[in-house]
């Protein structure tokens, strides 16, 4: 990272502010906002780091001016660069990077909706988050907004973008579904079957989460952090806990961070097996969904047999896990994992063989590698395009370090790569779990609570069976938490199906968006 | 072909057994808190754990009176309390069939002597919680453990009875995401899954509202989502009944206090019975359910 910085400062002189190491593994630079796009250029081109997310903060009471980070990494190196900007109140713009770094799209209009800052150029300034029977000029993430205050409806419509011309219809879809999936709406413009143009309007879920979490204690946070994205309870826990625990320079014993990898992977298996049942019964093939179903069902068994719940939500806390594995539980955690594993290669096997299943998956749903990565896909979603990306294997966290996995990457893009990902993906977690199980040193599970650091921010990820999860944690001068940012995977790979459908006929949507697995609360927040 | 013959009849049927639902699967559920009494000592501490306000205490100084009030309603079940306790008085018991059609039934009251909390050394005064004085009144609770957790079978042959003796038909169902965590759906759809399998129950869930006798609510009601549910309601034929499912559902549970959440589906149409759970186990959806066709009087049909 050095060589980084050296670069920038030679390149850019006294328009770097300054710069400071910050805590665990990030770097911070501080810079003026007006050469912020030939900086980011910079650092893009010229030092291919990568830009993951950007996290707006009303920071008026601290610093007198709104801020805004800009994060990347180095995939050569386990660091992360943090841009700084000041934003001063009464000129509320910042450049839009948007045309240089279209993954910038929804970040920077979630950033113009909730704290009421302007990105300059950006090509679809249009509300995002907040509907638009939400007032002008309320922004619920400044700090002079209470959390609580209901705010009246004004009148207002969302315009879609129009496909015209003879023989184009539009379809209108949702909020709410035919099937038991959550909110959101689609519209398609389509000429006979082929979709030409599809247009998604979410942000039906927006529960205010991340304003809710700020004030909130650390131990309350983790609480709404598995409140994010149901089935992705651990993930978003660990994210949460793994950058609380930063801030308070606080030590997870190794057995619990074990533990910690032992429910992460058990939470990407239930994930992955709904998802190829979901797939399988999209393409009308019951077999393959009710026996993935059926093995589902038995791991969450397992999970309330093991944790209490079963979503594992409250087994992961500040500075540990909630309860140990005791060897008798390790005993027969390994026996069912392994049958389990017997099980689910049995019916993979079968699935392979389907005619009518791989006719439907195969050049459906395509999406290829150029737009994934300019678009910045994330997990099985990238993976299947080509794109070879695991914060396991790039950043480790947790235990990850200690242990030796694949990370299966096809470069299809379509719904048979997506499935096969997951399928290989379910077998590596199969082999860590036993492989943890088997590795675990005895000791605490549970280290020493201590305050958060003050005015400081870090940032807690995990590869969660969507993809990368960032939890960015601003605390203020007292070390409460004055900014949670949630960067879930699904924001970041929602606007990809807009491209995924393209030429595509209308019924394989299901498949396109089940293969995809998409959150909508993880999206929305 | 063969395999799959093969491989299905050597899954066998996987519909419960006694052996499934084992008793060491019940024990090492978390389900509902229950407080035991001759432990507590009404300190207060487990009232600073919770993250949603399910466990409120009023002072009242002049008759000597400290009153709780565990709303099963906003519990999530996360355990805050639990650990807090100095007195080792809160235990999860593991129930999960908690359904009830008034949200009064799911509270429980207890008081205490002011001045003998006061003794305890764990005490909290009731002004470390300014917004928990307002919470006074305490609808009344007196029914202890709710219902036996039945097994799938019972509890889905009697809703069978119930449901041909209500419709004379299938029971069908439309689900609503009112801005859930998605939670709630991994287990309403897991109700379709070969083990707990609700169709064979009569229970169906369909595409639309217009051919629903009910609505399954999930989710805080979010701003955003709450004309959508009044209008899917309003698309339903009478009679319709409507469940709310989960702790979201009832109360808004985690998301009550946000800008963007109306806070409880009963805040935007009539709901006949509420299922907490964050989310509820299967079986207490399928008891729920039947828990309100129980309560329907036969004119409504």
């Amino acid at each position: 990272m050095k060589t980084v910085i050296d670069g920038l400062k030679e390149k850019f002189g006294d328009k770097i502010h300054k710069v400071w190491d910050g805590c665990g593994k990030q770097v911070h630079v501080s810079v003026d906002r007006v050469f912020l796009l030939e900086i980011v250029a910079f650092l893009v081109r010229d030092h291919e780091l990568r830009f993951l997310f950007l996290a707006g903060s009303d920071t008026r009471r601290e610093t007198g001016a709104f801020t805004i980070d800009y994060v990347f990494s180095r995939s050569s190196q386990d660091k992360f660069l943090i841009l700084q900007t000041r934003i001063e109140e009464k000129e509320p713009r910042f450049p839009s990077l948007t045309h240089f770094l279209p993954q910038a799209n929804w970040q920077e209009r979630e950033v113009q909706d909730l704290l009421g800052l302007e990105p300059i150029g950006h090509p679809d300034p249009r509300r995002l988050v907040l509907h638009e029977d939400w007032p002008q000029g309320v922004f619920p993430l400044r700090k002079d907004f209470e959390c609580s205050s209901k705010i009246p409806r004004v009148a207002g419509d969302y315009v879609f973008d129009r496909v015209e011309g003879e023989g184009i219809f539009e379809i209108p879809v949702g909020p709410v579904h035919a099937g038991i999936i959550e909110p959101g709406h689609f519209r398609f413009s389509v000429m006979g079957e082929s979709v030409i143009k599809l247009e998604i309007r979410h942000f039906y879920t927006h529960k205010g989460t991340e304003k809710s979490g700020e004030g909130k204690s650390p131990e309350h946070l983790i609480c709404l952090a598995e409140r994010i994205s149901g089935d992705n309870s651990v993930a978003h826990a660990v994210a949460c806990a793994q950058a609380l625990e930063v801030l308070g320079g606080m030590e997870v014993p190794l057995r619990a961070q074990m533990i910690r990898v032992i429910y992460l992977e058990l939470e990407r298996l239930h994930n992955h097996m709904s998802d190829i049942a979901g797939i399988s019964l999209d393409a009308a093939f019951s077999f393959g969904a009710s026996q993935l179903m059926r093995l589902k069902e038995s791991l969450l068994n397992l999970n309330e047999r093991l944790t209490g719940t079963r979503l594992l939500r409250s087994a992961v806390i500040l500075g540990g896990v909630c309860r140990d594995i005791s060897e008798a539980e390790k005993g027969w955690l390994i026996e069912t994992i392994k049958k389990s594993e017997e099980d689910f290669d049995e019916i993979v096997k079968i699935l392979g063989q389907v005619d009518s299943l791989i006719d439907r998956a195969e050049t459906t749903g395509q999406i290829k590698k150029e737009i994934a990565e300019t678009l910045g896909a994330v997990g099985p979603v990238a993976r299947a395009s080509g794109v070879d990306r695991d914060l396991r294997r790039d950043h480790p966290y947790a235990a990850y370090r200690d242990f030796s996995f694949k990370v299966p990457v096809f470069t299809g893009g379509d719904v048979e790569s997506r499935m096969n990902v997951k399928i290989q993906e379910a077998y590596e977690s199969f082999k860590m779990i036993c492989d943890a199980l088997a590795s675990m040193p005895p000791g605490p599970v549970r280290g020493a609570l201590k305050p958060l650091a003050r005015s400081r921010a870090a940032i807690g990820y995990v590869e969660s069976p969507r993809g990368e999860c960032f939890h960015w944690i601003l605390t203020d001068k007292h070390g409460m938490i004055s900014r949670w940012k949630v960067q879930s995977p699904s924001f970041s790979n929602w606007p990809l199906i807009e491209y995924a459908v393209l030429e595509n006929i209308v019924p394989d949507f299901p498949l396109i968006n089940k293969s995809m697995n998409l959150s909508y609360s993880g999206n929305d927040r | 072909m063969f395999r799959i013959l093969r491989k299905n009849i050597k899954t066998k049927v996987v519909r419960p057994t006694p052996e499934t639902f084992s008793r060491e699967l019940q024990e090492n559920s978390r389900g509902v808190p229950e407080i035991d009494f001759s432990k507590c000592t009404g300190c207060g501490k487990c009232v600073l754990a919770c993250p949603t306000q399910a466990l409120k205490m009023t002072d009242c100084p002049e008759e000597d009176r400290r009153s709780f009030l565990l709303s099963r309603g906003s519990c999530i079940f996360c355990g805050l309390c639990e650990s807090a306790c100095p007195h080792q008085a809160i235990a999860f018991s593991g129930a999960c069939n908690l359904a009830a059609s008034t949200k009064a039934e799911l509270n429980k009251k207890a008081t205490f002597p002011l001045s003998v909390c006061r003794k305890d050394a764990a005490f909290v005064a009731g002004a470390a919680h300014p917004g928990q004085e307002k919470t006074g009144e305490a609808p009344d609770f007196s029914r202890g453990a709710f219902f036996d957790r039945l097994t799938v079978e019972e509890s889905g042959l009697k809703l069978k009875n119930k449901i041909q003796s209500l419709f004379g038909r299938s029971l069908h169902i439309r689900e609503v995401d009112a801005g859930s965590c998605n939670g709630c759906e991994v287990e309403v759809s897991n109700l379709s899954n070969p083990i707990y399998d609700v169709e064979r129950f009569g229970i169906h869930f369909v595409a639309s509202p217009r051919h629903a006798d009910m609505i399954l609510v999930t989710g805080p009601v979010t701003r955003a989502m709450e004309l959508a549910l009044v209008k899917t309601y309003e698309a339903m034929p009478s009679p319709r009944l409507v469940v709310a499912c989960g702790t979201c559902a009832i109360s808004g549970g985690i998301f009550q206090d946000s800008y963007s959440v109306t806070g409880g589906v009963d805040h935007a149409v009539p709901v006949d019975l509420y299922i907490p759970g964050c989310p509820p186990h299967p079986l207490a959806i399928i008891h729920g359910i039947l828990t309100l066709l129980d309560k329907v009087p036969h004119d409504k049909k």
